[in-house]
């Protein structure tokens, strides 16, 4: 299996996307001459040319309600925002339009369309630069959220994305961009949405965590290994849908869990994970369930503050030691 | 009319205007990179990420930068990157003296389209199809009265925009396009549109009715009227919201190369906000095949346009964005048929357009406003040049049609309402399973909360 940077295999999922039907095109701001802002369309333009590599001006809403048109009127677009705090600009389209047509139409306009790019906090760039937004996206029924954390799960899960009938919300991750992982070569490869993976069985607390908090997880396992603690670890890959039905079993096995999600607490993805283990499995739970999220603060800029803001491999060992109630 | 001029001069210009842009684009934004991955680089976690494509990114971006700042004309030999064309600074207007004409002026021509300037033969409608505009107007007039009716009698709940006195509006328009093959959208007072497209008036009074007969199963209510078979593409509940989904809908049939249009309608309290600018600026840039029509009735909501628009002759705003700009009467059918027609007709060759027709609302905003916003006289000096009546006098005088014939039509078109808002009483609520239905695309969507 060849090893592929993040942007690679998401620059894998829509060109073989996009050589497999032609319904297909990319738009969004500096995706064709530019190269891609962070580089995840490197060399469309060169394959695809203009019509399909498509640049637009810095207008959101523009050019996400014309995606929503053109995805109304029989094409499959692909929408890049060069990063999901400039998706607020086009918070109408994106909310108001994208899931509300097909029921409100009684079902006889679909709406494939993928809003992609990156997500959440990539070092200091302050509050409005920092910005998570699975929560909030996975508030409106109708839209889906996937938010991967490797470049495997990235292409399976982007061309499945590409080929859903309804519009989906692509969370990448500007820090990730780099990260390099194999990936599958299979000629027609999928991974279905609502299937968490298992990357880590234990025994003792089930951690759960997505993106770029997923390695943070990771890293808190092994500090937890090194001191005698087995820890399960879960990526839900997406969040909406999301496989309740793996978390619960993991959690009736260990008893408790940790929620790692790098997005502010208050009505978050965490919160609502909290809410509904507690409800599938709350005769299993020896703790309360934690969360490790970010602060209820805008995102601060001072490198000591920003330290502070993100999740952290210390507080998830933390957490986890409270929650299995040892030192 | 300047249209084919206009359309050739644009070349030109906008090949300049990019190059501009895009030199002073360039530097902001490689600024902004180089923030980025500055920001990038100190951001990354501990032990992941180990990102070693981002070092990579800004030495392209301070070698691209050192190229721009090259004065124009010096060799680009040295050139070391292999992603940019040799020739690219050699294109760039970077360096240039900034342009800034000594005088400067602006002169620009539009269509105009007063009423009762075009006769019914000048359009090549014979008498049978007056007979049929005539028709859906008076249908539309008469199936709305009886919508007010039901909404007092609180058959009908929720928002209830009325379209009454725009009819000309719509029905001219879609004796303009390819019915069923040429898209459309409009915005919330939508009922008249729909009436015009032909849709069945026994389903739009069932879906104000809230029934599952209706035209969007009971699930959009006055508001959200679709018809895919029809390429009515909604009834857009959001002011604006709608104009860059018709961006899009241009945009599939240029992607495709279909010979389809879109007309994209919107009201005149739509021009202030920013969608409208984007999307007219998108369809521009893109040469989309669209009308982009203004249904000017004077208010948004309460608020006269006036007191709205800082420019309120809305046609004007086509220069901004590089395109055609008309006005027709939108209370005479024949002005508002050439109009569109002509502006089809532009859009069919890739020329977008922006259509104020003037027209006037004799309801209030919605069935809860009395409207006592308006000057004493305003409605009865509008109702004056009712579009309905016009036509009525028109065929009268033309002897195109008799009285009775006419009056006729009347009974008719009343009797069709009346059966339309039986159908409506006798239809079922939907099933209350239905809540469920249609928000994805899978049926069985595994984790809908219940």
């Amino acid at each position: 299996m060849p090893e592929l940077q993040l942007r690679e295999a998401i620059r894998a999922a829509m060109t073989e996307e996009m050589e497999r039907d032609e319904d297909i095109f990319l738009m969004g701001e500096e995706v064709a001459e530019y190269n891609g802002a962070y580089k995840v369309s490197k060399g469309m333009l060169d394959q695809f040319g203009p019509e399909r590599i498509i640049d637009t001006p810095i207008s959101e809403n523009g050019f996400a309600g014309l995606g929503l048109g053109a995805a109304m009127n029989g094409l499959r677009p692909i929408i890049e925002f060069m990063t999901f705090n400039f998706s607020f600009v086009a918070f109408d389209q994106v909310v108001n339009n994208a899931p509300n047509i097909r029921y409100m139409s009684g079902g006889q306009f679909k709406l494939p369309i993928v809003f992609r790019g990156p997500n959440g906090a990539a070092g200091q760039l302050a509050a409005t630069h920092s910005n998570s937004t699975e929560s909030l996206y996975s508030n409106f029924p109708g839209l889906k959220v996937v938010s991967p954390s490797n470049p495997d799960d990235a292409k399976g899960l982007l061309k499945t994305a590409i080929r859903n009938d309804d519009p989906v919300i692509f969370l990448e991750s500007e820090l990730m961009y780099g990260l390099k992982g194999e990936v599958s070569d299979e000629d027609d490869y999928t991974i279905p949405m609502g299937a968490a993976r298992v990357a880590r069985e234990g025994e003792d607390v089930t951690i759960l965590a997505h993106s770029k908090s997923y390695h943070v997880a990771m890293e808190a396992a092994e500090a937890l290994d090194e001191e005698g603690y087995d820890a399960e670890v879960i990526d839900p890959r997406t969040i909406k849908p999301l496989d309740l039905e793996t978390i619960a079993r993991s959690v009736k096995k260990t008893n408790r869990l940790v929620v790692v999600d790098e997005s502010n607490p208050f009505a978050s993805f965490a919160s609502e994970v909290t809410h509904q283990i507690q409800d599938e499995a709350f005769d299993f739970l020896d703790a309360p369930i934690a969360r490790v999220t970010a602060p209820d603060t805008p995102a601060p800029y001072a490198p000591n503050l920003m330290d502070e803001y993100m999740p952290s491999a210390e507080e998830i060992v933390a957490e986890a030691k409270r929650v299995m109630y040892v030192e | 009319m300047a249209t084919s001029t206009r359309k050739e001069d644009k070349q030109d210009e906008r090949a300049q205007d990019a190059a501009d842009e895009q030199a002073s684009n360039e530097q902001a934004e490689k600024q902004q990179d180089d923030a980025d991955a500055a920001a990038m680089a100190n951001g990354q976690p501990d032990g992941e990420a180990s990102d070693d494509d981002q070092p990579d990114a800004e030495s392209d971006d301070i070698a691209e930068q050192a190229q721009d700042e090259k004065p124009q004309g010096e060799a680009s030999g040295e050139d070391d990157s292999d992603e940019e064309p040799q020739d690219a600074n050699d294109e760039s207007p970077a360096g240039k003296p900034i342009d800034v004409p000594g005088e400067a002026s602006l002169e620009v021509e539009f269509n105009t389209y007063p009423a009762n300037s075009y006769a019914h033969d000048d359009l090549g409608f014979e008498e049978d199809d007056l007979i049929e505009i005539y028709r859906n107007m008076l249908l539309q007039r008469r199936f709305e009265e009886r919508c007010r009716q039901m909404y007092q009698r609180q058959k009908i709940s929720g928002f209830l925009h009325l379209y009454i006195g725009q009819e000309a509006v719509s029905t001219g328009s879609i004796q303009a396009i390819g019915l069923g093959e040429d898209t459309v959208i409009t915005a919330y007072r939508d009922h008249g549109m729909a009436l015009a497209m032909g849709m069945e008036p026994d389903a739009c009074m069932a879906e104000l009715f809230g029934k599952e007969t209706g035209v969007s199963k009971g699930k959009g209510g006055s508001m959200h009227f679709f018809d895919a078979e029809r390429r009515m593409f909604g009834g857009h509940g959001i002011v604006g919201a709608g104009v860059p989904l018709g961006a899009g809908i241009a945009f599939a049939h240029k992607y495709r190369g279909d010979d389809e249009i879109c007309l994209c309608f919107f009201g005149d309290g739509a021009v202030n906000q920013g969608a409208f600018h984007e999307a007219a600026n998108l369809a521009g840039l893109y040469d989309l095949p669209v009308v982009l029509i203004c249904e000017n009735n004077q208010y948004g909501m309460g608020t006269h346009i006036d007191r709205a628009m800082a420019e309120s002759k809305v046609y004007r705003h086509a220069v901004s964005y590089d395109m055609p700009g008309g006005v027709a009467n939108g209370m005479d059918v024949f002005s508002v048929n050439k109009a569109v027609r002509d502006h089809v007709e532009m859009a069919r060759e890739g020329q977008p357009s922006l259509l104020e027709l003037k027209t006037y609302r004799y309801q209030g905003h919605s069935i809860s406003d009395p409207a006592k916003y308006r000057a004493e006289g305003e409605l009865e000096g509008q109702q004056e040049q009712d579009a309905i009546a016009r036509l009525h006098k028109y065929m009268l005088d033309e002897d195109l049609a008799s009285e009775d014939a006419l009056d006729e039509i009347d009974d008719e078109v009343k009797q069709e309402t009346k059966d339309a808002i039986e159908f409506a009483e006798e239809s079922d609520l939907p099933d209350e399973e239905a809540i469920y239905d249609d928000v994805y695309s899978e049926d069985d969507y595994p984790f809908l909360m219940r």
